[in-house]
C-alpha cells in the first residue's frame, strides 16, 4: 500500500472523505485548521460539501441535520468550539444520530491557549452537553491512528446510531509521520430511520430529542443505555506495554503515551520493571484490559497533559487495589521523558 | 345548496368562525359541551350557507368541512 | 354535494396541543395546503423550532426534524445542504427567529439558503406563558415586562422582514397576516411563493405571519384578532420587502 507523508490533521481530514464522510460543517479555531482548510479545498472534487459555519454553534446544528438525512458528516473544532458544540451535541445524542466530531485539543479553560493539552477527557468522557449521555471517544497516538480510528469512529457511529469524538491534540495534529489509507467499503447499511422523505411510501419519520412524559424520556434513556451496555462490553481497545512483569504501570493516552513510552523505556534500560498501558479508547473505558495490564503492578502512575483527569478512570476501574498516583504538566506544557522517568523512579524506589 | 360539518371533538369553541361568515349563520352554541369542555360551533341556518369556505379558512383546527 | 374544503393531507389527523383561537393552526394548515397542491409531501422535510410549535413534528406527515432552540436555520442548511432534492422548511417563532437564533437566521439568509422560513410573529414567548419577545411592542405588558416594554430599558422590537430584506442572500422577505379570510389568502399565495422560489432555487425566502396568542395577551380570541389588526399591523405592516431571484441578482424587482 501506498505511504504519504503528512500532517495528522490532513490525514484525518483525508481518512474522512475515503469513510465516505460527505458534508464538513467548521468554523475556523487553532490548532485544528488544517482539518477545515484541507476539506475546503478536496471536499467538493470528491462530491462532498464544505460549509465554513457563522458559528460552532451553527457548524454542529448542520451537522445534526446533515446527519438527519442519514448522510455521513463531521465537524472539527479545538477546545473552546467544543464547549459552544456542547449543546448541539446533546441535541444529537438525544436524538440517536451517528456523526463524528474531532476535538484537537488546546488548552484551558477559557480562551487558554493554542499548544496541545488533554484537558478535555472530563468532558469528552463525562459531560459534553446536558442530561445522560456518552460519545464514544477515540484518543489517537499517532498520525496512522488518526487515520484509522476516523475510520472507525463513522462505522461505529453509524452502528450504535451515537456521535463519536476523534480526541486528539495540537501534537498530533502539527506532526507529520507517514500514513497509509486502509481499503474502504463504500456501502453503508440503509438507514431506515433517516427524514430523506417519505415518498409517500412510509409513516413520516421524526428525529427528535423532546419526550414531555417523564416515563417515556426515561424509557429513552434506559433503551440507550442498552447499547452503552453493550459497547462497554465489546469496543475497549487498549494498548499494553511490557506489561507482564511491571511492577509500576504508567497510564498515558494519546501524544502523552509516546512520551511516556520512552520513559518507560528508559525505566527498563535501569532495570526499573515498568510497563506503560494507554487506552485507545477513552469511553468506553478499557476497564477489563487496565486490570490485566496491572496484576504484577505495586504502583500506577497516571501521566496527562492536564491536572490530572484520566486518573479518576483509572482509580475507578482498578477500584483502588493499587496506589494511583499522577505526573502531568498543563496549559500547554508537553511533559519531558526525564520527568516522567523521575516520577517512575520515585514509585520504585530507586531514589 | 351547501353545508358545513364541524367536527363536533375537534372544535375548541374560539369562536374565529363566526366572526369569518359573511351570512352570520356560524355560532357556538350553548347547549352541549364535547369532551374537552367546549361548546362548539354550528350553522344555525343550513339554507342560508353559501359554501364559501369562511368559517372553514378561519378554523384553527380545521375541524370544519363544507362540502357545495 | 361535493367536499370543498376538507383537512390537507399533509396535515395529521390529530388535535393541536394549540390554545383555542391561536392561529398557529391556520398556519400550520397553510403550509400543508401549500406541499399538497405542489405534490412534495413525500419529497419534504420540515424543522420544528423550540417554542409553542415545539410537537409540530406530530402535525405535518412529512418527515420532521426538531432543532434546538434558535437552530432551525442551521439545521435545515445541514439538510439542504446534504440533500438539495429535498424540500426543507422550518417552522419558527420570535422568540426562536429572532432572538436565539438571530444568528443562524441572518446568516442562512445572507448565504442564500434554499430554503423556505415560516416566521410566526406572535410579539411574545408563548411557550414560556408569555415573557417579552424580540418584537414585543413598544407599551405591551408581558411578563417580564410588568410595566410595558420600554424601548428605553429593553429596546425595540425588530422588524424580521426589513432587515432580512437587506441581504443579497434573500429572495423573499413578506409579511403576512391571519386576521382575515383575505388576509389568509394572502398569506397561501405568499407561501406558495417561497416553496416555489425553493423549488426554483431561487435563495432564502422567509415568510413572516403575524399571529395571535389570546391566552397570553389575556384576550379573547375575537379580540386577539383585533388586537393584531390595531396594534400589530400598524407596527409590523404588511407586504413584500424583497422578492428577487437571489441567486441571479440583476433580475432584482
Amino acid at each position: 500500500m501506498e505511504r504519504n507523508l503528512m500532517k495528522g490533521n490532513e490525514a484525518l481530514a483525508e481518512a474522512a472523505m475515503r469513510a465516505g464522510c460527505k458534508c464538513f460543517f467548521g468554523y475556523p479555531i487553532t490548532p485544528q485548521t488544517e482539518i477545515s482548510a484541507y476539506l475546503a479545498k478536496k471536499m467538493q472534487a470528491n462530491g462532498g460539501v464544505f460549509l465554513q459555519a457563522e458559528s460552532e454553534i451553527a457548524a454542529i446544528n448542520m451537522v445534526l441535520g446533515a446527519s438527519a438525512t442519514g448522510t455521513r458528516c463531521m465537524t472539527s473544532s479545538s477546545s473552546p468550539g467544543i464547549s459552544l458544540k456542547s449543546e448541539g451535541i446533546s441535541y444529537i445524542a438525544g436524538s440517536d444520530l451517528p456523526c463524528v466530531i474531532i476535538n484537537v485539543e488546546r488548552g484551558g479553560p477559557g480562551l487558554g491557549g493554542i499548544q496541545p493539552s488533554q484537558s478535555d477527557y472530563w468532558q469528552a468522557t463525562k459531560a459534553l452537553g446536558h442530561g445522560d449521555f456518552q460519545l464514544l471517544v477515540f484518543a489517537p497516538a499517532s498520525v496512522q491512528e488518526m487515520v484509522d480510528m476516523v475510520v472507525k469512529a463513522f462505522d461505529k457511529a453509524d452502528e450504535y446510531r451515537m456521535p463519536a469524538m476523534i480526541l486528539a491534540d495540537g501534537l498530533l495534529g502539527q506532526m507529520m509521520e507517514p500514513v497509509t489509507f486502509p481499503e474502504i467499503s463504500a456501502e453503508q447499511k440503509p438507514k431506515a430511520w433517516a427524514c430523506d422523505g417519505t415518498k409517500m411510501k412510509r409513516k413520516h419519520n421524526i428525529i427528535n430529542s423532546l419526550y414531555l412524559q417523564p416515563e417515556t424520556l426515561e424509557n429513552s434513556n434506559i433503551s440507550r443505555y442498552e447499547r452503552y451496555k453493550k459497547i462497554k462490553e465489546t469496543e475497549t481497545d487498549a494498548e499494553i506495554y511490557l506489561c507482564d512483569d511491571a511492577e509500576i504501570v504508567v497510564t498515558a493516552f494519546g501524544a502523552t503515551a509516546r512520551v511516556a513510552k520512552s520513559a518507560v523505556n528508559a525505566a527498563r534500560e535501569q532495570g526499573i520493571k515498568a510497563g506503560l498501558f494507554r487506552p485507545k479508547i477513552l469511553w468506553p473505558f478499557p476497564v477489563k484490559e487496565i486490570n490485566e495490564a496491572c496484576k504484577s503492578a505495586k504502583n500506577v502512575l497516571s501521566v496527562e497533559m492536564s491536572m490530572g483527569q484520566m486518573i479518576d478512570d483509572v482509580k475507578l476501574a482498578l477500584e483502588c487495589r493499587i496506589p494511583v498516583s499522577f505526573f502531568g504538566r498543563t496549559g500547554g506544557v508537553i511533559p519531558k521523558p526525564s520527568e516522567i522517568l523521575d516520577e517512575i523512579k520515585k514509585l520504585g524506589g530507586a531514589d | 345548496m351547501a353545508k358545513i360539518t364541524v367536527n363536533f371533538e375537534k372544535c375548541k369553541g374560539c369562536g374565529l368562525c363566526t366572526t369569518a361568515c359573511p351570512k352570520k349563520i356560524v355560532e357556538l352554541q350553548k347547549k352541549k359541551r364535547n369532551s374537552k369542555g367546549y361548546f362548539t360551533a354550528v350553522c344555525i341556518d343550513n339554507d342560508a350557507c353559501i359554501g364559501c369556505k369562511s368559517c372553514a379558512i378561519m378554523c384553527p383546527d380545521c375541524c370544519i368541512t363544507v362540502e357545495r | 354535494m361535493a367536499v370543498v374544503f376538507e383537512k390537507p393531507h399533509a396535515l395529521c389527523d390529530v388535535n393541536l396541543h394549540y390554545c383555542p383561537g391561536c392561529t398557529h393552526g391556520i398556519i400550520h394548515r397553510l403550509v400543508c395546503e401549500v406541499i399538497d397542491e405542489m405534490g412534495i409531501e413525500g419529497n419534504t422535510v420540515g424543522i420544528c423550532p423550540v417554542g409553542c410549535s415545539v410537537m409540530a413534528y406530530d402535525y405535518f406527515n412529512c418527515d420532521m426534524i426538531e432543532a434546538a432552540h434558535g437552530r432551525a436555520p442551521a439545521t435545515a442548511t445541514g439538510v439542504k445542504r446534504a440533500r438539495p432534492d429535498l424540500m426543507v422548511f422550518t417552522y419558527q417563532g420570535d422568540g426562536d427567529l429572532a432572538a436565539i437564533g438571530t444568528a443562524e437566521t441572518v446568516h442562512a439568509a445572507t448565504r442564500g439558503e434554499n430554503i423556505v422560513v415560516i416566521f410566526v410573529n406572535n410579539t411574545t414567548y408563548g411557550m414560556t406563558g408569555g415573557q417579552m419577545a424580540p418584537t414585543t411592542l413598544p407599551g405591551q405588558v408581558t411578563q417580564t415586562t410588568p410595566f410595558g416594554r420600554d424601548p428605553k430599558v429593553q429596546g425595540y422590537p425588530i422588524r424580521v422582514c426589513e432587515m432580512l430584506s437587506t441581504l443579497s442572500g434573500t429572495a423573499l422577505a413578506q409579511r403576512v397576516a391571519v386576521d382575515s379570510v383575505p388576509h389568509i389568502n394572502e398569506a397561501k399565495k405568499a407561501i406558495r411563493k417561497a416553496f416555489e422560489n425553493e423549488r426554483d432555487e431561487k435563495g432564502f425566502s422567509i415568510i413572516e405571519v403575524l399571529s395571535t396568542c389570546p391566552t397570553n395577551w389575556g384576550l379573547s380570541p375575537v379580540e386577539a384578532l383585533e388586537r393584531l389588526r390595531t396594534d400589530m399591523i400598524p407596527y409590523y405592516p404588511l407586504g413584500v420587502f424583497k422578492d428577487c431571484d437571489a441567486k441571479n441578482p440583476k433580475e432584482e424587482k
